[in-house]
């Protein structure tokens, strides 16, 4: 190693670190969250809470991404939110997990839906580890894929379409695969060290990959 | 319309307020894709539709 802590060897290493520590953090508290939220996932089926619940906790996820989680995201506290946040999602989960567990087989479709969910996000992100590729060109793309989505959904609720649903789920799973490989990618390149934040993108990806997927399995099934 | 859907709606919305800045930012902030940034990118979505075609298909048999 070279002597002069500024030379251009000790500069990279440094990048190099710090990119593995922001990685490896993401992934440590994406496992964490993820147990987390199922842990909350299943309390809120045995407490079968309704749809207004899930609503309301949909809300209060989305209050914290917007307002708590960017004055708290270079703290500590950042993790608690993170908790928080992961935490509210899985709990809203319930009336979702009941509907398909009322069904015959449907244990086994939300063991699909999780399973086919895995294989999704650790294909890709492998996929993005390895080319190592910079994928934040998609970043224009990906955020207005999302806000074309939103938009069709609200058509959706006026419309009552079954099609113009499964249409929806199928593009979630679309830009939300692009997210991941997005996400991943600005990790590598340093476009993303913060890990709180990090996390909770990935999360966001996998959260809306998994519903869209257990829809669309549970139509097929239909 | 029931007080679920005003409500979903209403989220909906707010979805909408919390995206548009971001997407206006990487709009103009995304850098531009370098020769086979796309296909780099398709490649992997088009194996993501065939897995999830392939899931429904095994669901329906």
């Amino acid at each position: 190693m070279s002597d002069n802590p500024f030379s251009t060897r000790n500069i990279t290493q440094e990048s190099a670190l710090s990119t593995n520590k922001v990685l490896r953090n993401t992934y440590a508290l994406l496992s964490v969250t993820l147990i987390f939220s199922a842990v909350m996932a299943m309390v809120s089926t045995m407490a079968n809470i309704g749809y207004g619940a899930s609503l309301a906790c949909s809300f209060g996820a989305l209050a914290l991404i917007w307002f708590v989680l960017p004055r708290t995201a270079n703290s500590g506290a950042g993790i608690a939110v993170v908790f928080a946040f992961t935490g509210l999602l899985g709990f809203g989960l319930g009336p979702i997990l009941n509907h398909y567990l009322s069904m015959a087989n449907g244990g086994e479709l939300i063991a699909t839906a999780m399973g086919g969910t895995a294989i999704i996000f650790l294909a890709l992100s492998g996929y993005a580890l390895t080319t190592q590729r910079d994928f934040s060109f998609l970043g224009g793309f990906l955020f207005a894929g999302v806000i074309v989505v939103v938009l069709a959904s609200i058509a959706g609720i006026f419309l009552q379409m079954p099609g113009l649903w499964l249409a929806i789920n199928a593009a979630v799973i679309l830009v939300f695969s692009g997210f991941i490989l997005f996400d991943t990618s600005r990790i590598i390149n340093g476009g993303e060290t913060n890990y709180i934040l990090a996390t909770t993108g990935i999360f966001l990806s996998i959260y809306n990959i998994f519903t869209s997927l257990l829809h669309l399995i549970g139509f097929a099934n239909d | 319309m029931s007080g679920l859907e005003i409500g979903y709606l209403v989220l909906a919305v707010a979805i909408l307020i919390f995206l548009i800045p971001r997407a206006k930012h990487w709009l103009s902030n995304s850098p531009k894709a370098e020769q086979g940034d796309w296909q780099a990118f398709l490649f992997p979505i088009a194996l993501v539709v065939l897995f999830v075609a392939g899931l429904m298909w095994l669901v329906s048999r």
